[in-house]
């Protein structure tokens, strides 16, 4: 009996032993498709352009994958992916370990823009919101957290604010906590999406909650606030008008990054998707296309995005 | 030569045979030390401490501040959404299991096995998805709830998942009832019901109990179901109507996008040791009971 146990307990190791060495064996090898990942506010974008490319270039394969844009840029820093999309700017921890990793620095490109929406249920009588409201609502302390406090009565008496928020990946959320509630955290107990349509359909069957998402996730059975930046300022619609001449106030880079200089492939690709036939996909898809001709290195968006 | 080749061709199937008998055990001690693995280096992490993990709900992996890593608030989300869907899935499951072994006629029976396995080969997401789409909706009309993915209705989609579980296994726990028990009982003159409720339920006691554990250990570490479901919000939930977010659904929403090899990837990491553990527990203290039982 013991040694029949002992036998057993010798196989058990033995095949764990080959499993664990086995894992660190294999490595793929890089194919020659585009990997494309990142921001899921880009995600209906970057397919769209990966759809419409496949007839510029026939030779060209183009793999989009969403997960949020800090996912797309860890991604590229490990060499995963050739693009990553990103609907924030990169942070200085993310160069410094992209030098201290491979030597390179990521590279820029501003692809499109964006007016970040606030939407809320069709049927709340809300019109327009300021930046400090939205903070109040969304800030670890904040003061607001019954739609009575704004003056807004919501149908079958339901008074709390039910704030939809996006999971700690996404570039939107990243881009709302530094730019509406100044870095500082968001307050617990908000439902966390892990998609931006997940926001706009939870805001849809849910008469007291707010949220925000891209303007191309504009439906039918939600309605977008106008902000203003402060109070008794004026308030403005997430339209492309309103961001293109600077006024919305929470309006955004749509961007995309490279490791270091990115090969002929990879850059024709990028210099494609910012040409007139790539930017009128931009808005179809329900984003701002960025101002051509302009300076295209240079944030071209405006609002908060610009610093 | 030929025996030669004969015995070494029954060393080989022994071999292969045994092999498969204890890949079982090689898949639970891998993963498990895989897992532990992953965590271990949180030992010397000046930004973790464990009394932190246990006990404060402040869950704030990518904060600017302060990244503070407290998972109070999803061990409550766990075992409230757990132990409300049992409440259901047990009464339930048990009346079911009671119904198809001892009321109902052997055509029906068969045709109520058949329908409860396939209740039990649902995926996962689809309940997910049919938790987002109806039951949350249906919440949101008929009581006063300010959003309908929550503890109530994580808690159903649960209770109808665990619930062919229990009942297959509380099935087998009364068909594993003597016979002559029953016949005992009739011939004292005793109904159907009494027989039911007096001799067999006592007697199938511990396989029913354990029935019931292991529902709650199938509903304890389901994850996408309640992840689409249950509202994904770090609370301690007040009433039955409040959104709540489970160590499992935690996972799944944050391990992708942690970098690897990052606090927060490893405190995830603790998180998958801590249900392990849980479920280890459960699954245990089910076969003690079933163990139990067969001794006496």
């Amino acid at each position: 009996m013991v040694r029949l146990w002992s036998r057993d307990a010798v196989w058990c190791l033995g095949v764990l032993l080959t499993m664990t060495t086995g894992c660190s064996a294999g490595r793929g090898q890089r194919a020659e498709t585009l990997r494309v990942r990142g921001s899921d506010t880009m995600l209906i974008l970057a397919q769209a352009w990966a759809e419409s490319y496949a007839k510029v270039d026939a030779h060209a394969a183009i793999e989009v994958a969403g997960g949020g844009s800090g996912q797309g840029i860890a991604a590229l820093l490990k060499g995963a992916i050739d693009i990553a999309n990103c609907s924030r700017n990169i942070k200085s921890e993310e160069v410094a370990e992209a030098r201290a990793n491979t030597g390179k620095e990521p590279k820029e490109f501003v692809v499109g823009c964006d007016a970040l929406a606030v939407f809320v249920h069709r049927d709340n009588p809300m019109d327009e919101i300021t930046i400090n409201q939205l903070a109040e609502i969304y800030r670890v302390g904040g003061s607001l957290n019954r739609w009575s406090q704004l003056g807004a009565r919501i149908p079958a008496g339901r008074d709390r604010i039910v704030r939809v928020n996006r999971q700690s990946s996404s570039g939107t959320y990243e881009f709302f906590r530094d730019h509406v509630l100044g870095k500082r955290d968001f307050q617990l107990g908000s439902l966390d999406m892990n998609g931006s349509k997940e926001v706009v359909d939870l805001i849809a069957s849910t008469p007291g909650a707010i949220g925000y998402s891209g303007m191309a996730f504009a439906a039918a059975d939600v309605k977008m606030l106008r902000v203003s930046p402060a109070p008794g300022k004026p308030a403005y619609a997430p339209s492309a008008a309103n961001v293109l001449a600077s006024h919305y106030p929470i309006s955004r880079s749509l961007l995309v990054y490279t490791l270091g200089e990115p090969e002929p492939a990879v850059q024709k690709y990028i210099d494609w998707m910012r040409s007139p036939e790539g930017q009128r996909i931009v808005s179809d898809i329900g984003y701002v296309p960025i101002a051509l001709g302009g300076k295209l290195t240079a944030n071209t968006c405006g609002g908060a995005g610009a610093n | 030569m030929w025996r030669r080749w004969r015995k070494l061709k029954e060393a080989f199937i022994e071999a292969l045979i045994r092999l498969c008998g204890i890949s079982a055990t090689i898949f639970v001690v891998g993963i498990f030390l895989f897992v532990c693995r992953e965590a271990f280096p949180l030992r010397h992490n000046p930004d973790f401490h464990l009394t932190e993990f246990f006990l404060s709900i402040q869950w704030y992996p990518t904060s600017e501040i302060t990244k503070r890593y407290g998972v109070l608030a999803m061990i409550a989300g766990t075992f409230s959404v757990t132990l409300l869907s049992m409440l259901m899935a047990a009464p339930l499951g048990l009346g079911a299991a009671i119904y198809i072994s001892e009321f109902c006629a052997p055509r029906p029976r068969e045709i109520l096995k058949v329908l409860v396995e396939l209740l039990a080969a649902i995926p996962s997401v689809v309940w997910g998805f049919a938790g987002l789409t109806i039951t949350s909706r249906l919440i949101v009309r008929f009581t006063s709830a300010d959003v309908g993915v929550n503890l109530l209705n994580g808690a159903v989609l649960l209770a109808l998942m665990s619930v062919p579980i229990i009942v297959s296994l509380a099935e087998d726990a009364f068909k594993a009832v003597p016979d002559s028990y029953r016949e005992a009982a009739i011939a004292l003159g005793a109904t159907r019901w009494q027989t039911t409720w007096r001799v067999l339920l006592p007697a199938a006691r511990n396989g029913l109990t354990a029935a019931v554990l292991l529902g709650f250990g199938r509903a304890i570490g389901e994850t996408m179901a309640v992840l689409m479901a249950s509202g994904h919000a770090i609370t301690i939930p007040h009433s039955v109507l409040d959104p709540v977010r489970t160590l499992t659904a935690n996972i799944a929403a944050e391990l992708g996008e942690a970098p690897a090899e990052s606090t927060h990837y490893q405190v995830l990491f603790l998180t998958g040791v801590l249900l392990f553990l849980i479920t280890f527990v459960v699954n245990l203290s089910a076969g003690l009971v079933i163990r139990r039982e067969r001794r006496s």
